[in-house]
């Protein structure tokens, strides 16, 4: 689904990201962690298109996307969340999901209809918000939400990009503790249905443990280590860079 | 569309508009006709800030544009001078100046799109009123009465003319102006654009396409400031180089505030008011500039929201009030 | 005749660069697009006029001159006021509102004008005419111009001596590039901001009274060099010395050639060139 080849970005003399080679397949759950300025958000920027690598390829369903605008790869599939939040703040919540999916659809250019009248579209974001349980909400504005449901909104919104491939950039940062697991909970069931490939960035080990089906570790630009969550946790040198754990 | 109480106000108000000419002395229509056509061109400039994000000091251009294509056709084409030929070449020609000058500006970050706005109608300024055996400089140019369909004006003056025929047609364009820009504004393409307001960088990544959606709401607001230019004419019965200095397009963005730009029915409200402010500033003093500027500071620290805004700001709170009881 | 064109050139370039100096210090440190700052050019211009036409010629002739430097210190004043009952309003708000506040400023001030000096205009060639005429290259050109650009130019030097040796001048590159660090590092933002606003105003006013003695000071005076003192900063890149420099130079040049080749073409030319400059480089020539 998503192949890396050896991916470099340097901002002035800081590696942000090395060499890096990776791979997701579909309806995989991949978690990225690392110190903090280990490139992981760096990367999800380069596969999102924010920025541009100064050298490798990136390839998306054998399509290359390596320097293709932010617009071509969210047609293709490749959709994104935020550390921090990136909503429309002065908009509805169901505004803030359906505005994504009229873009996907190429309705902007075409719809020539009050946004209220295309039921079908105002139906999909409904149950989009209802299967991240937000659909009560649906009428309130961002300033009205809890942290948890901002970060939730995030996540709808690069939902309804019908993304085969989604970037979550630490999902839970910011979120009250009682809150992460049902947060995930509603995130991962609605990736599973869906069978999205995704790639998670998270500091909270539980939660990574707890969701991903692989986990990769980077480290100064360079991935270290790759395997399932328990194996990754035991190596050495993850435990010594990330963990700070020296035996 | 029926269920929802707006329309019925519109409607009511629209009704009552068709009695104004029966109310108003000669004098105080066509103060109101000025309001009018200054809400048209309200209506237009607010698509492009209030809900897409871009403030412009120079959309006077666009509203030189339709006012001296008016004037231009009276001079140099008699024979086509006719309303029905009129506006639509108004239309045209503030499409094609403000795709031109409008490609320009929206590459940029708001500050220099301000600048970039500003400075391109002020190269119109500076064009119209040095090529003045052309456009008639800093004297401008006279704008006879045109005909309609065929029906011809000649030997009605102007205040007649204001008060019968032209009224009903100027109320005709607004209408047409107020149902597609509500059209416009509620449609996803409306959407799109409050999303480019609100977060670029999100827009952008949704798939918008960013740029290129800024400069369709810069065309279309050129377009509604240009028909407003045009209408603007007839009242006025003259068109200087002015109308393309930064000053008078700072007088659109001032109605517009002055009703505010969050709420869709703000620039009507504020264009209405300007133009029965200045003129009572101009009427009673020597130094209006200094109450019209006063006035905006004072308005934009108390009131941000505009008048329209603070209005509605009002009603939000009572109706809480009641609920809340 | 080219020689005089240059000098033209390098003589607008001066007054520009005065200008946009003051735009880019308001606009780098404070963030604000001043759209007054042709008021206070003006207000500048109508100061020194009125100065050096009351000494008259009760005063040795060095005293004009000195007089010209009013226009740097009652604008300066102005800018100070205006700083302290407006503008500190304006830090927390949008783009959109400071444009108006500065708008609503702009026509405010334009009737001060009109309520302190009436509408005519005021003549004070006094300094211009002393200076004489001088041979350059087999050229006569008046004098008074080389000495605005003498004047520009140490200006221009002292203001990159404070930015770059002085404290003051290192704390207001600071806030202009990064405003919350600077707050971080316990910067008095407030303190900071009306001196750097009271800089560029006077700055403006200095301008506009070494203009005066080559034309009269009218009503309307501002608006012209507004607009090109944004040219300037668009094509210079904002918030940059080096950049209000070269762009006041090209822009100057391309005024002065451009009118003595064919007066309508002076402005599109200038647009034009403006464009291009734009379309390679959207961030001006050294903008960030």
């Amino acid at each position: 689904m998503l192949t890396i080849d050896n991916l470099k970005k340097h901002f002035g003399s800081v590696k942000a990201v090395d060499h890096v080679n990776l791979e997701i397949k579909e309806g995989e759950i991949v978690s990225i962690i690392g110190t903090n300025g280990a490139g992981k958000t760096t990367l999800v920027n380069l596969i999102s298109g924010y920025i541009k690598p100064d050298s490798g390829r990136i390839q998306f369903l054998d399509k290359d996307i390596t320097y293709a605008p932010p617009y071509v790869r969210i047609k293709l599939g490749v959709g994104r969340s935020f550390q921090l939040i990136q909503l429309f703040s002065n908009s509805t919540v169901l505004d803030n999901v359906r505005i994504a999916l009229f873009s996907k659809y190429g309705m902007i250019r075409r719809g020539l209809l009050p946004a209220d009248r295309y039921s079908s579209v105002t139906d999909e974001a409904i149950k989009i918000l209802d299967s991240f349980s937000m659909s009560d909400k649906k009428n309130l504005t961002p300033k009205g939400l809890s942290e948890g449901d901002l970060k939730i909104l995030d996540i709808a919104i690069a939902f309804a990009l019908k993304s085969k491939l989604l970037l979550l950039d630490e999902p839970t940062s910011g979120v009250a503790t009682n809150d992460k697991f049902k947060v995930m909970d509603s995130i991962v069931k609605a990736i599973k249905k869906e069978g999205i490939s995704t790639l998670i960035i998270e500091h909270d080990m539980d939660i990574v443990s707890g969701y991903s089906d692989r986990v990769i570790v980077m480290h100064e630009g360079k991935v270290i280590a790759e395997g399932k969550p328990n194996e990754v946790m035991e190596n050495k040198e993850v435990k010594a860079t990330v963990f700070g754990i020296v035996s | 569309m029926v269920k929802n109480p707006r329309w019925i106000v519109y409607s009511l108000i629209f009704i009552a508009l068709l009695f104004i000419p029966r109310i108003l002395s000669i004098h105080d229509l066509m103060l109101f006709e000025y309001g009018i056509t200054f809400a048209i061109v309200g209506l237009g400039f607010n698509l492009l800030l209030g809900y897409t994000g871009l403030l412009s000091f120079g959309h006077g251009a666009y509203f030189a544009t339709g006012a001296y294509t008016v004037a231009m056709i009276a001079k140099y084409l008699p024979q086509a001078y006719s309303l029905e030929i009129l506006i639509p070449a108004a239309l045209f020609f503030s499409m094609v100046l403000s795709i031109i000058f409008g490609f320009v500006c929206v590459r940029h970050t708001k500050i220099f799109f301000s600048i970039l706005a500003l400075s391109l109608s002020m190269l119109l300024f500076a064009l119209l009123f040095k090529l003045y055996h052309i456009t008639g400089g800093s004297d401008g140019l006279r704008v006879p009465l045109p005909t309609l369909f065929g029906m011809s004006f000649k030997g009605i003056r102007r205040p007649e003319f204001l008060s019968g025929t032209y009224y009903y047609f100027l109320l005709g364009m607004f209408s047409v102006s107020f149902l597609v820009m509500k059209g416009i504004v509620n449609s996803p393409f409306g959407k799109a654009l409050q999303a480019i307001r609100d977060n670029e960088v999100r827009a952008e990544l949704i798939g918008i396409r960013v740029r290129r959606y800024r400069l369709y709401s810069f065309i279309i607001s050129g377009m509604f400031v240009g028909l407003g230019g045009a209408l603007w004419t007839f009242v006025n019965g003259h068109v200087t180089a002015d109308l393309s200095h930064w000053v008078f397009s700072g007088e659109i963005v001032y109605m517009t505030l002055l009703g505010g730009f969050g709420i869709f029915e703000g620039p009507i409200v504020g264009a209405i008011i300007f133009t029965y402010l200045k003129l009572y500033a101009m009427g009673n003093t020597q130094y209006w500039m200094f109450v019209i500027g006063g006035t905006l500071i004072v308005l934009v620290l108390l009131l941000p929201n505009g008048i329209a805004g603070a209005f509605a700001g009002l009603w939000t709170k009572i109706k809480k009030g009641v609920e809340e009881t | 005749m080219w020689i005089i064109y240059t000098l033209n050139g390098l003589y607008f370039a001066a007054l520009l660069f005065l200008i946009s100096l003051g735009l880019n210090i308001i606009l780098g440190v404070m963030g604000i697009l001043n759209l007054a700052h042709g008021s206070l050019y003006a207000i500048g211009a109508f100061i020194a006029a009125w100065i050096i036409i009351t000494l008259g010629t009760h005063v040795p002739p060095f005293f004009l001159y000195v007089s010209l430097l009013s226009g740097l210190a009652g604008v300066g004043i102005v800018g100070f006021l205006m700083e302290k009952s407006l503008i500190r309003f304006m830090y927390k708000r949008t783009l959109e509102y400071q444009l108006l506040l500065t708008f609503g400023a702009l026509m405010l001030l334009e009737d001060v004008i009109k309520m302190i000096w009436g509408g005519q205009a005021y003549y004070a060639s006094a300094p211009f005419e002393l200076l004489g005429k001088v041979d350059i290259f087999g050229n006569v050109y008046p004098a008074y111009f080389l000495f605005v650009m003498f004047i520009a130019l140490i200006a221009g030097l002292l203001i990159w001596l404070f930015m770059s040796k002085t404290k003051l001048g290192i704390m207001l590159r600071a806030i202009s590039l990064d405003r919350e660090m600077a707050t971080g590092l316990g910067l008095d933002i407030t303190g900071l901001s009306t001196f750097a606003f009271v800089l560029g105003a006077g700055l403006a006013g200095l301008a506009g009274a070494l203009v005066v003695p080559t034309t009269p000071a009218l009503l309307g005076f501002g608006h012209e060099p507004l607009i090109f003192g944004f040219i300037v900063v668009v094509v210079g890149g904002l918030g940059s010395l080096k950049g209000a420099l070269v762009g006041s130079l090209l822009v100057g040049f391309t005024r002065s050639f451009g009118i003595a080749v064919f007066p309508e073409i002076e402005l599109p030319l200038l647009f034009l060139i403006a464009g291009i400059i734009l379309v390679v480089k959207p961030e001006g020539l050294f903008g960030r």
